[in-house]
Protein backbone atom coordinates (compact mmCIF):
# COMPACT_ATOMS: atom_id res chain seq x y z
CA UNK A 1 0.00 0.00 0.00
CA UNK A 2 0.97 3.61 -0.69
CA UNK A 3 -0.64 7.03 0.58
CA UNK A 4 -1.54 9.35 -1.90
CA UNK A 5 -2.08 13.16 -1.15
CA UNK A 6 -5.17 14.27 -3.72
CA UNK A 7 -4.99 18.31 -3.75
CA UNK A 8 -8.38 19.83 -4.75
CA UNK A 9 -7.39 22.94 -6.89
CA UNK A 10 -10.16 26.19 -6.14
CA UNK A 11 -9.88 29.19 -8.65
CA UNK A 12 -9.19 32.22 -6.33
CA UNK A 13 -12.59 34.25 -5.93
CA UNK A 14 -15.78 34.36 -3.73
CA UNK A 15 -16.98 31.39 -2.56
CA UNK A 16 -19.81 29.70 -4.71
CA UNK A 17 -23.31 30.09 -3.64
CA UNK A 18 -25.03 28.01 -0.87
CA UNK A 19 -27.55 26.45 -3.63
CA UNK A 20 -24.05 25.57 -5.54
CA UNK A 21 -22.00 24.85 -2.55
CA UNK A 22 -24.47 22.79 -0.56
CA UNK A 23 -24.85 19.36 -3.23
CA UNK A 24 -21.19 19.57 -3.19
CA UNK A 25 -20.38 19.25 0.52
CA UNK A 26 -23.50 16.29 0.66
CA UNK A 27 -21.41 14.47 -2.58
CA UNK A 28 -18.10 15.23 -0.47
CA UNK A 29 -19.27 13.88 2.75
CA UNK A 30 -20.93 10.55 0.80
CA UNK A 31 -17.53 10.15 -1.14
CA UNK A 32 -15.67 10.45 2.61
CA UNK A 33 -17.89 7.65 3.84
CA UNK A 34 -17.54 5.65 0.76
CA UNK A 35 -13.86 6.25 1.08
CA UNK A 36 -13.81 5.22 5.20
CA UNK A 37 -16.01 1.93 4.23
CA UNK A 38 -13.38 0.88 1.85
CA UNK A 39 -10.45 1.28 4.19
CA UNK A 40 -8.73 4.00 1.81
CA UNK A 41 -9.59 7.31 3.52
CA UNK A 42 -6.41 8.48 6.05
CA UNK A 43 -7.41 11.79 6.34
CA UNK A 44 -9.26 15.24 4.60
CA UNK A 45 -9.52 18.97 5.34
CA UNK A 46 -11.13 21.81 3.31
CA UNK A 47 -8.83 25.34 4.02
CA UNK A 48 -10.12 28.69 4.54
CA UNK A 49 -9.51 30.79 1.72
CA UNK A 50 -5.64 32.36 0.61
CA UNK A 51 -6.60 35.90 2.28
CA UNK A 52 -6.11 33.95 5.66
CA UNK A 53 -2.86 32.89 5.08
CA UNK A 54 0.39 33.67 6.84
CA UNK A 55 3.64 33.53 5.33
CA UNK A 56 7.05 32.55 7.71
CA UNK A 57 10.20 31.88 6.55
CA UNK A 58 14.04 32.36 7.89
CA UNK A 59 16.08 35.44 6.83
CA UNK A 60 19.76 35.27 8.28
CA UNK A 61 19.70 34.48 11.75
CA UNK A 62 15.61 35.77 12.14
CA UNK A 63 12.18 34.57 10.98
CA UNK A 64 10.48 37.09 8.86
CA UNK A 65 6.62 36.64 9.21
CA UNK A 66 4.59 38.11 6.02
CA UNK A 67 1.00 37.93 4.84
CA UNK A 68 0.05 35.17 2.07
CA UNK A 69 -0.22 33.44 0.38
CA UNK A 70 3.11 32.07 -0.86
CA UNK A 71 2.71 32.71 -4.50
CA UNK A 72 -0.22 34.89 -5.81
CA UNK A 73 -2.09 32.09 -8.84
CA UNK A 74 -5.49 31.92 -10.22
CA UNK A 75 -6.10 28.51 -8.37
CA UNK A 76 -4.86 27.48 -5.35
CA UNK A 77 -5.20 24.41 -2.66
CA UNK A 78 -8.33 24.49 -1.41
CA UNK A 79 -8.49 21.06 0.35
CA UNK A 80 -7.29 17.94 0.62
CA UNK A 81 -7.46 14.21 1.12
CA UNK A 82 -4.97 11.54 1.96
CA UNK A 83 -5.75 8.35 1.08
CA UNK A 84 -4.59 4.52 1.16
CA UNK A 85 -4.27 2.93 -2.32
CA UNK A 86 -2.25 -0.28 -3.82
CA UNK A 87 -1.68 1.59 -7.08
CA UNK A 88 -1.67 4.91 -9.32
CA UNK A 89 -5.08 3.56 -11.08
CA UNK A 90 -6.95 2.71 -7.94
CA UNK A 91 -5.46 6.46 -6.47
CA UNK A 92 -6.67 7.51 -9.74
CA UNK A 93 -10.37 5.70 -9.41
CA UNK A 94 -10.61 7.84 -6.33
CA UNK A 95 -9.12 11.33 -7.70
CA UNK A 96 -11.88 10.78 -10.65
CA UNK A 97 -14.87 10.72 -7.72
CA UNK A 98 -13.26 13.72 -6.25
CA UNK A 99 -12.81 15.46 -9.25
CA UNK A 100 -16.63 14.82 -10.06
CA UNK A 101 -17.61 15.81 -6.31
CA UNK A 102 -15.66 18.79 -6.15
CA UNK A 103 -16.12 19.49 -9.77
CA UNK A 104 -12.61 20.63 -9.24
CA UNK A 105 -9.15 19.30 -11.02
CA UNK A 106 -7.35 16.91 -9.01
CA UNK A 107 -3.83 16.78 -8.34
CA UNK A 108 -2.44 13.18 -7.36
CA UNK A 109 0.71 13.13 -5.93
CA UNK A 110 2.50 9.58 -4.54
CA UNK A 111 3.62 10.17 -0.67
CA UNK A 112 7.15 9.51 0.07
CA UNK A 113 7.55 6.65 2.22
CA UNK B 1 -18.09 -14.86 -45.58
CA UNK B 2 -14.98 -14.79 -43.64
CA UNK B 3 -15.77 -15.06 -39.56
CA UNK B 4 -15.18 -11.58 -37.86
CA UNK B 5 -14.79 -13.36 -35.15
CA UNK B 6 -11.47 -15.46 -36.00
CA UNK B 7 -8.73 -13.34 -34.72
CA UNK B 8 -5.47 -13.16 -36.82
CA UNK B 9 -3.47 -15.70 -34.23
CA UNK B 10 0.24 -14.32 -33.84
CA UNK B 11 2.35 -17.24 -35.43
CA UNK B 12 4.32 -19.08 -32.66
CA UNK B 13 8.73 -17.65 -32.83
CA UNK B 14 10.84 -19.36 -31.44
CA UNK B 15 11.96 -17.77 -28.29
CA UNK B 16 16.16 -17.98 -29.43
CA UNK B 17 17.32 -16.45 -32.71
CA UNK B 18 18.50 -17.70 -36.44
CA UNK B 19 21.86 -17.88 -35.35
CA UNK B 20 23.75 -21.48 -35.11
CA UNK B 21 23.52 -22.40 -31.05
CA UNK B 22 27.59 -23.24 -30.25
CA UNK B 23 28.89 -21.38 -33.32
CA UNK B 24 31.29 -18.89 -32.58
CA UNK B 25 29.05 -15.52 -32.40
CA UNK B 26 30.04 -12.44 -33.94
CA UNK B 27 29.29 -8.64 -32.71
CA UNK B 28 26.56 -8.63 -34.93
CA UNK B 29 25.05 -11.93 -34.00
CA UNK B 30 25.21 -10.16 -30.47
CA UNK B 31 23.62 -7.20 -31.42
CA UNK B 32 20.57 -9.54 -33.37
CA UNK B 33 19.93 -10.91 -30.06
CA UNK B 34 19.95 -7.69 -28.05
CA UNK B 35 17.25 -6.48 -30.38
CA UNK B 36 15.55 -9.78 -30.46
CA UNK B 37 15.49 -10.25 -26.85
CA UNK B 38 15.84 -6.91 -25.05
CA UNK B 39 12.23 -5.93 -24.76
CA UNK B 40 10.84 -9.97 -23.90
CA UNK B 41 13.65 -9.97 -21.17
CA UNK B 42 12.73 -6.25 -19.68
CA UNK B 43 9.03 -7.46 -19.37
CA UNK B 44 9.72 -10.75 -18.15
CA UNK B 45 12.43 -9.63 -15.51
CA UNK B 46 10.29 -6.28 -14.70
CA UNK B 47 7.27 -8.87 -13.42
CA UNK B 48 9.46 -10.65 -11.51
CA UNK B 49 11.27 -7.49 -10.04
CA UNK B 50 8.39 -5.43 -9.86
CA UNK B 51 10.44 -2.85 -10.87
CA UNK B 52 11.56 -1.70 -14.52
CA UNK B 53 15.05 0.17 -13.31
CA UNK B 54 16.03 -3.22 -11.72
CA UNK B 55 14.82 -4.87 -14.63
CA UNK B 56 16.87 -3.04 -17.36
CA UNK B 57 19.87 -2.93 -15.14
CA UNK B 58 19.66 -6.80 -14.53
CA UNK B 59 19.24 -7.30 -18.49
CA UNK B 60 22.06 -4.81 -19.02
CA UNK B 61 23.65 -6.42 -17.00
CA UNK B 62 23.17 -9.78 -18.63
CA UNK B 63 24.40 -8.44 -22.01
CA UNK B 64 27.42 -7.06 -20.69
CA UNK B 65 28.39 -10.45 -20.02
CA UNK B 66 27.33 -11.79 -22.86
CA UNK B 67 29.30 -9.71 -25.07
CA UNK B 68 32.20 -10.74 -23.04
CA UNK B 69 31.61 -14.55 -23.09
CA UNK B 70 29.22 -15.36 -26.25
CA UNK B 71 32.54 -14.66 -28.84
CA UNK B 72 34.52 -17.60 -27.30
CA UNK B 73 32.07 -20.05 -26.35
CA UNK B 74 29.25 -19.52 -29.28
CA UNK B 75 25.63 -18.44 -28.76
CA UNK B 76 23.97 -20.38 -25.87
CA UNK B 77 20.95 -22.84 -27.25
CA UNK B 78 18.66 -20.33 -26.32
CA UNK B 79 19.88 -16.85 -26.22
CA UNK B 80 16.95 -15.63 -24.35
CA UNK B 81 16.92 -18.09 -21.92
CA UNK B 82 20.71 -17.43 -21.06
CA UNK B 83 19.57 -13.65 -21.01
CA UNK B 84 16.49 -13.73 -18.68
CA UNK B 85 18.38 -16.80 -16.36
CA UNK B 86 21.75 -14.50 -16.05
CA UNK B 87 19.97 -10.89 -15.66
CA UNK B 88 17.50 -12.65 -12.51
CA UNK B 89 21.14 -14.02 -11.14
CA UNK B 90 22.59 -10.34 -11.56
CA UNK B 91 19.40 -9.00 -9.91
CA UNK B 92 19.77 -11.46 -7.14
CA UNK B 93 23.31 -10.54 -6.41
CA UNK B 94 22.47 -6.43 -6.52
CA UNK B 95 19.80 -7.15 -4.17
CA UNK B 96 21.79 -9.07 -1.81
CA UNK B 97 24.76 -6.79 -2.21
CA UNK B 98 22.46 -3.44 -1.63
CA UNK B 99 21.36 -5.23 1.34
CA UNK B 100 22.69 -5.69 4.71
CA UNK B 101 19.52 -6.84 5.96
CA UNK B 102 15.99 -6.64 5.70
CA UNK B 103 13.27 -6.00 3.36
CA UNK B 104 15.98 -6.52 -0.02
CA UNK B 105 17.26 -9.75 1.48
CA UNK B 106 14.13 -11.31 1.81
CA UNK B 107 13.18 -10.29 -1.94
CA UNK B 108 16.11 -11.77 -2.41
CA UNK B 109 15.86 -14.99 -0.97
CA UNK B 110 11.71 -15.05 -1.79
CA UNK B 111 12.60 -14.26 -6.05
CA UNK B 112 15.47 -17.06 -5.85
CA UNK B 113 12.25 -19.57 -4.66
CA UNK B 114 9.55 -18.14 -6.75
CA UNK B 115 11.94 -18.80 -10.07
CA UNK B 116 13.30 -22.31 -9.66
CA UNK B 117 11.54 -23.97 -6.95
CA UNK B 118 11.39 -27.87 -8.28
CA UNK B 119 13.28 -26.55 -11.84
CA UNK B 120 16.54 -28.99 -12.30
CA UNK B 121 18.19 -25.46 -13.48
CA UNK B 122 17.23 -22.19 -12.77
CA UNK B 123 17.37 -21.78 -16.80
CA UNK B 124 15.13 -24.12 -18.20
CA UNK B 125 12.85 -23.34 -15.61
CA UNK B 126 13.00 -19.92 -17.01
CA UNK B 127 13.02 -21.48 -20.63
CA UNK B 128 9.32 -23.61 -20.06
CA UNK B 129 8.36 -20.14 -18.38
CA UNK B 130 8.94 -18.46 -22.00
CA UNK B 131 7.63 -20.83 -23.95
CA UNK B 132 4.38 -21.46 -22.21
CA UNK B 133 2.02 -19.91 -24.33
CA UNK B 134 1.03 -15.76 -24.16
CA UNK B 135 3.22 -15.59 -20.84
CA UNK B 136 5.74 -13.52 -22.64
CA UNK B 137 3.13 -11.93 -24.67
CA UNK B 138 1.13 -11.15 -22.15
CA UNK B 139 4.10 -9.66 -20.19
CA UNK B 140 4.69 -7.63 -22.95
CA UNK B 141 1.05 -5.93 -23.08
CA UNK B 142 1.71 -5.15 -19.49
CA UNK B 143 4.98 -3.80 -20.00
CA UNK B 144 3.52 -1.82 -23.02
CA UNK B 145 0.01 -0.43 -20.96
CA UNK B 146 2.70 0.65 -18.47
CA UNK B 147 4.78 2.84 -20.96
CA UNK B 148 1.70 4.46 -22.11
CA UNK B 149 -0.10 4.99 -18.95
CA UNK B 150 -2.15 8.43 -19.37
CA UNK B 151 -0.57 9.70 -16.10
CA UNK B 152 2.90 10.08 -18.49
CA UNK B 153 2.85 12.74 -21.39
CA UNK B 154 2.87 11.04 -25.00
CA UNK B 155 6.30 11.78 -25.70
CA UNK B 156 7.35 9.92 -22.48
CA UNK B 157 5.74 7.21 -23.77
CA UNK B 158 6.84 6.51 -27.27
CA UNK B 159 10.27 7.22 -25.80
CA UNK B 160 9.76 4.49 -22.93
CA UNK B 161 8.50 1.80 -25.15
CA UNK B 162 10.87 2.30 -28.20
CA UNK B 163 13.48 2.08 -25.05
CA UNK B 164 11.65 -1.11 -22.97
CA UNK B 165 9.88 -2.87 -25.71
CA UNK B 166 12.22 -1.83 -28.90
CA UNK B 167 15.02 -2.09 -27.39
CA UNK B 168 16.71 1.20 -28.56
CA UNK B 169 19.25 2.89 -27.45
CA UNK B 170 18.84 6.80 -25.96
CA UNK B 171 21.10 8.30 -29.04
CA UNK B 172 18.47 6.62 -30.91
CA UNK B 173 15.59 7.76 -30.09
CA UNK B 174 16.41 11.45 -29.56
CA UNK B 175 17.58 11.57 -33.03
CA UNK B 176 13.75 9.94 -33.58
CA UNK B 177 12.53 13.09 -31.44
CA UNK B 178 15.15 15.68 -32.51
CA UNK B 179 16.10 16.37 -28.69
CA UNK B 180 19.72 16.32 -27.43
CA UNK B 181 20.83 13.07 -26.05
CA UNK B 182 20.85 14.06 -22.78
CA UNK B 183 17.31 15.45 -22.47
CA UNK B 184 16.27 12.17 -23.67
CA UNK B 185 17.98 10.41 -21.03
CA UNK B 186 17.02 12.77 -18.55
CA UNK B 187 13.51 11.94 -19.54
CA UNK B 188 13.48 8.29 -19.52
CA UNK B 189 14.61 8.68 -15.88
CA UNK B 190 12.07 11.25 -14.98
CA UNK B 191 9.70 8.34 -16.22
CA UNK B 192 11.04 5.55 -14.39
CA UNK B 193 11.15 7.31 -11.23
CA UNK B 194 7.22 8.23 -11.99
CA UNK B 195 6.39 4.50 -12.83
CA UNK B 196 8.52 3.58 -9.55
CA UNK B 197 7.29 6.31 -7.16
CA UNK B 198 3.44 6.92 -8.39
CA UNK B 199 3.32 3.24 -8.93
CA UNK B 200 1.82 2.70 -11.75
CA UNK B 201 0.48 -0.92 -12.42
CA UNK B 202 1.69 -3.25 -14.27
CA UNK B 203 -1.20 -4.99 -15.97
CA UNK B 204 -3.10 -5.15 -18.96
CA UNK B 205 -6.86 -2.59 -18.47
CA UNK B 206 -9.97 -4.59 -19.02
CA UNK B 207 -13.31 -3.56 -19.22
CA UNK B 208 -14.54 -0.32 -18.73
CA UNK B 209 -10.84 1.22 -19.07
CA UNK B 210 -9.78 -0.10 -21.80
CA UNK B 211 -11.32 2.35 -24.64
CA UNK B 212 -9.72 5.23 -22.96
CA UNK B 213 -6.12 3.59 -22.48
CA UNK B 214 -5.97 1.85 -25.82
CA UNK B 215 -5.10 5.16 -27.92
CA UNK B 216 -1.97 5.98 -26.57
CA UNK B 217 -0.75 2.40 -27.09
CA UNK B 218 -2.18 2.53 -30.71
CA UNK B 219 0.09 5.70 -31.36
CA UNK B 220 3.08 4.03 -29.84
CA UNK B 221 3.19 1.42 -31.90
CA UNK B 222 2.51 3.17 -34.85
CA UNK B 223 5.59 5.27 -33.86
CA UNK B 224 7.84 1.92 -33.17
CA UNK B 225 6.37 0.81 -36.84
CA UNK B 226 7.06 4.27 -38.52
CA UNK B 227 10.64 4.48 -36.36
CA UNK B 228 11.49 0.91 -38.19
CA UNK B 229 9.96 1.67 -41.39
CA UNK B 230 11.55 5.19 -42.14
CA UNK B 231 14.54 4.78 -39.73
CA UNK B 232 15.57 8.42 -38.54
CA UNK B 233 19.23 6.99 -37.27
CA UNK B 234 21.79 7.40 -40.33
CA UNK B 235 23.05 4.10 -40.32
CA UNK B 236 22.23 0.05 -41.62
CA UNK B 237 18.59 2.54 -42.98
CA UNK B 238 15.79 0.21 -42.04
CA UNK B 239 15.38 -1.41 -39.15
CA UNK B 240 12.90 -4.28 -40.38
CA UNK B 241 13.11 -5.44 -36.19
CA UNK B 242 11.29 -2.59 -35.40
CA UNK B 243 8.40 -3.35 -37.75
CA UNK B 244 8.31 -6.90 -36.93
CA UNK B 245 8.16 -6.31 -33.86
CA UNK B 246 5.32 -3.34 -34.67
CA UNK B 247 3.48 -5.99 -36.41
CA UNK B 248 3.72 -8.62 -33.50
CA UNK B 249 2.70 -6.01 -30.57
CA UNK B 250 -0.22 -5.27 -33.45
CA UNK B 251 -1.22 -9.00 -33.99
CA UNK B 252 -1.15 -9.56 -30.43
CA UNK B 253 -3.38 -6.53 -29.75
CA UNK B 254 -5.97 -7.53 -32.35
CA UNK B 255 -6.15 -11.13 -30.87
CA UNK B 256 -6.77 -9.64 -27.40
CA UNK B 257 -9.35 -6.83 -28.72
CA UNK B 258 -11.21 -8.56 -31.62
CA UNK B 259 -13.77 -6.11 -31.44
CA UNK B 260 -11.71 -2.58 -31.66
CA UNK B 261 -11.87 -1.96 -34.90
CA UNK B 262 -9.19 0.48 -35.16
CA UNK B 263 -6.64 -2.16 -33.70
CA UNK B 264 -7.42 -4.33 -36.99
CA UNK B 265 -7.35 -0.67 -38.67
CA UNK B 266 -3.56 -0.43 -37.61
CA UNK B 267 -2.93 -3.63 -37.96
CA UNK B 268 -4.07 -3.83 -41.56
CA UNK B 269 -2.47 -0.32 -42.40
CA UNK B 270 1.49 -2.05 -41.17
CA UNK B 271 0.55 -4.78 -43.22
CA UNK B 272 0.18 -3.15 -45.99
CA UNK B 273 3.19 -0.91 -45.77
CA UNK B 274 5.44 -3.74 -45.15
CA UNK B 275 4.23 -5.63 -47.74
CA UNK B 276 6.31 -2.59 -50.02
CA UNK B 277 9.03 -3.12 -48.33
CA UNK B 278 11.23 -5.26 -51.00
CA UNK B 279 10.23 -2.73 -53.69
CA UNK B 280 11.11 0.17 -51.58
CA UNK B 281 14.92 0.65 -52.37
CA UNK B 282 16.93 0.40 -55.13
CA UNK B 283 20.52 0.69 -55.12
CA UNK B 284 20.74 1.69 -51.47
CA UNK B 285 18.44 4.79 -52.82
CA UNK B 286 14.31 5.08 -51.83
CA UNK B 287 12.28 4.25 -54.15
CA UNK B 288 9.04 6.03 -54.71
CA UNK B 289 5.57 4.17 -54.61
CA UNK B 290 4.73 5.18 -58.22
CA UNK B 291 8.06 3.72 -59.80
CA UNK B 292 8.05 0.67 -57.83
CA UNK B 293 8.14 -2.72 -59.25
CA UNK B 294 5.60 -4.09 -57.98
CA UNK B 295 5.72 -7.77 -58.31
CA UNK B 296 8.31 -7.45 -55.78
CA UNK B 297 5.40 -6.41 -53.22
CA UNK B 298 4.68 -9.34 -50.73
CA UNK B 299 1.31 -10.11 -51.85
CA UNK B 300 0.89 -12.52 -48.58
CA UNK B 301 1.10 -9.39 -45.88
CA UNK B 302 -0.72 -7.28 -48.52
CA UNK B 303 -3.67 -9.91 -48.60
CA UNK B 304 -4.03 -10.12 -45.11
CA UNK B 305 -3.99 -6.37 -44.71
CA UNK B 306 -6.70 -6.05 -47.22
CA UNK B 307 -8.67 -8.99 -45.64
CA UNK B 308 -8.56 -6.66 -42.21
CA UNK B 309 -9.97 -3.70 -44.43
CA UNK B 310 -12.40 -5.63 -45.59
CA UNK B 311 -13.43 -6.67 -41.70
CA UNK B 312 -13.00 -2.61 -41.12
CA UNK B 313 -15.79 -1.63 -43.57
CA UNK B 314 -18.30 -4.31 -42.63
CA UNK B 315 -17.95 -2.98 -38.78
CA UNK B 316 -18.56 0.65 -40.10
CA UNK B 317 -17.17 2.34 -37.50
CA UNK B 318 -14.14 4.30 -39.15
CA UNK B 319 -11.37 5.69 -37.52
CA UNK B 320 -7.55 7.01 -38.44
CA UNK B 321 -5.75 3.90 -38.98
CA UNK B 322 -8.72 2.22 -40.78
CA UNK B 323 -9.07 5.02 -43.34
CA UNK B 324 -4.91 5.28 -43.79
CA UNK B 325 -5.45 1.06 -44.19
CA UNK B 326 -8.06 1.64 -46.61
CA UNK B 327 -5.65 4.03 -48.49
CA UNK B 328 -2.70 1.38 -48.57
CA UNK B 329 -5.25 -1.30 -50.38
CA UNK B 330 -6.66 1.01 -52.90
CA UNK B 331 -2.88 1.21 -53.71
CA UNK B 332 -2.10 -2.30 -53.18
CA UNK B 333 -5.11 -3.20 -55.51
CA UNK B 334 -3.44 -1.23 -58.17
CA UNK B 335 -1.73 -3.88 -60.78
CA UNK B 336 0.98 -0.26 -61.76
CA UNK B 337 0.91 2.95 -60.44
CA UNK B 338 -1.21 4.33 -63.41
CA UNK B 339 -4.45 2.48 -63.12
CA UNK B 340 -4.31 3.43 -58.89
CA UNK B 341 -7.64 4.76 -58.29
CA UNK B 342 -6.67 8.27 -57.31
CA UNK B 343 -10.43 9.64 -56.74
CA UNK B 344 -10.78 6.54 -54.42
CA UNK B 345 -7.54 7.51 -52.55
CA UNK B 346 -8.89 11.71 -52.39
CA UNK B 347 -12.38 10.58 -51.01
CA UNK B 348 -10.47 8.11 -48.35
CA UNK B 349 -7.77 11.40 -47.44
CA UNK B 350 -10.74 13.79 -47.18
CA UNK B 351 -12.31 11.58 -44.50
CA UNK B 352 -9.18 11.31 -42.82
CA UNK B 353 -8.32 14.90 -43.06
CA UNK B 354 -11.86 15.39 -41.09
CA UNK B 355 -11.55 12.79 -38.61
CA UNK B 356 -8.03 14.03 -37.82
CA UNK B 357 -7.21 17.06 -38.84
CA UNK B 358 -3.11 18.13 -39.08
CA UNK B 359 -0.97 19.33 -41.55
CA UNK B 360 0.71 16.16 -42.51
CA UNK B 361 -2.38 14.80 -43.39
CA UNK B 362 -3.33 18.05 -45.14
CA UNK B 363 0.67 17.39 -47.19
CA UNK B 364 -0.70 13.64 -47.96
CA UNK B 365 -3.76 14.77 -49.36
CA UNK B 366 -2.16 17.28 -51.56
CA UNK B 367 -0.38 14.37 -53.11
CA UNK B 368 -3.81 12.50 -53.78
CA UNK B 369 -5.12 16.34 -55.04
CA UNK B 370 -2.12 16.96 -57.63
CA UNK B 371 -3.00 13.16 -58.89
CA UNK B 372 -6.31 14.19 -59.77
CA UNK B 373 -6.58 17.80 -60.35
CA UNK B 374 -2.79 18.19 -61.37
CA UNK B 375 0.40 20.08 -59.41
CA UNK B 376 -0.56 23.63 -59.86
CA UNK B 377 -4.02 23.13 -57.63
CA UNK B 378 -1.36 20.83 -54.66
CA UNK B 379 1.01 23.12 -54.50
CA UNK B 380 -1.01 26.12 -53.43
CA UNK B 381 -2.33 23.64 -50.72
CA UNK B 382 0.75 23.17 -49.38
CA UNK B 383 2.44 26.30 -48.97
CA UNK B 384 0.79 27.63 -45.97
CA UNK B 385 0.93 24.40 -44.09
CA UNK B 386 3.91 25.42 -41.50
CA UNK B 387 5.86 22.19 -42.09
CA UNK B 388 9.17 23.76 -43.06
CA UNK B 389 11.03 21.62 -40.64
CA UNK B 390 9.82 18.70 -42.01
CA UNK B 391 11.83 17.32 -44.83
CA UNK B 392 8.54 15.39 -46.76
CA UNK B 393 7.48 18.41 -46.99
CA UNK B 394 9.93 20.05 -48.73
CA UNK B 395 10.29 16.61 -50.79
CA UNK B 396 6.82 17.04 -52.10
CA UNK B 397 6.88 20.55 -52.98
CA UNK B 398 9.93 20.21 -54.73
CA UNK B 399 8.09 17.30 -56.71
CA UNK B 400 5.27 19.44 -57.33
CA UNK B 401 7.54 21.88 -58.92
CA UNK B 402 9.65 19.73 -60.84
CA UNK B 403 6.05 18.74 -62.75
CA UNK B 404 5.31 22.17 -63.06
CA UNK B 405 8.55 22.66 -64.93
CA UNK B 406 10.30 24.66 -62.29
CA UNK B 407 13.72 23.26 -62.33
CA UNK B 408 15.58 26.03 -60.81
CA UNK B 409 12.79 25.98 -57.64
CA UNK B 410 12.71 22.18 -57.34
CA UNK B 411 16.02 21.91 -56.85
CA UNK B 412 16.87 24.25 -53.88
CA UNK B 413 13.59 22.38 -52.73
CA UNK B 414 15.11 19.46 -52.80
CA UNK B 415 18.66 20.64 -51.24
CA UNK B 416 16.18 21.80 -48.12
CA UNK B 417 14.53 18.27 -47.70
CA UNK B 418 18.29 16.66 -47.87
CA UNK B 419 19.17 19.27 -45.28
CA UNK B 420 16.28 17.55 -42.94
CA UNK B 421 16.81 14.03 -43.67
CA UNK B 422 17.69 12.04 -41.55
CA UNK B 423 17.74 8.48 -42.86
CA UNK B 424 20.47 7.41 -46.08
CA UNK B 425 17.82 5.63 -48.30
CA UNK B 426 16.20 9.14 -48.39
CA UNK B 427 18.96 11.00 -48.68
CA UNK B 428 20.26 9.05 -51.54
CA UNK B 429 16.89 9.29 -53.30
CA UNK B 430 17.18 13.15 -52.72
CA UNK B 431 20.44 13.63 -53.74
CA UNK B 432 20.09 11.72 -57.11
CA UNK B 433 16.84 13.93 -57.63
CA UNK B 434 18.70 17.32 -56.57
CA UNK B 435 21.69 16.43 -59.29
CA UNK B 436 18.80 15.86 -61.96
CA UNK B 437 16.75 18.87 -61.71
CA UNK B 438 20.22 21.05 -60.76
CA UNK B 439 21.62 19.47 -64.28
CA UNK B 440 18.15 20.63 -66.12
CA UNK B 441 18.45 23.84 -64.37
CA UNK B 442 22.26 24.06 -65.98
CA UNK B 443 21.39 23.10 -69.12
CA UNK B 444 21.02 26.51 -71.59
CA UNK B 445 17.88 27.84 -72.97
Amino acid sequence: MAQYLLSVYQPVGPAPAPEVLEPIMQDLEALNRDMKAAGVWVFAAGLHPTDTATVVRQQGTEVLITDGPFAEAKEHLGGFTVIDAPDLDAALGWAGRLARATTLPIEVRPVQH
Amino acid sequence: MVSESAPAAPPPEPAGTPADPGAPSSEADIAAVFRHEYGRAVAVLTRVLGDIDAAEDAVQDAFTLAVRRWPSTGLPPSPAGWIITTARNRAIDRLRRESGRGEKQLKAALLQEALAPAAPTPEEHLVAELSKEGMVDDDRLRLIFTCCHPALALNVQVALTLRLLGGLTTAEISRAFLVPDATMAQRLVRAKAKIRDARIPYRVPRGAELPARLPPVLAVVYLIFNEGYSSSSGGPGLREDLCREAIRLGRVLAALMPDEPEVKGLLALMLLTESRRPARLAGGGAVLLSEQDRSLWDRGLGREGQELVRQCLRRNRPGPYQLQAAINAVHFDAPDAASTDWRQILRLYDQLLAASPGPVVALNRAVALAEVEGPEAALGLVEGLGLGNYYLFHAVRADFLRRLDRPAEAAAAYVEALDLAGNAADRRFLEARVRETGAKRAMPD
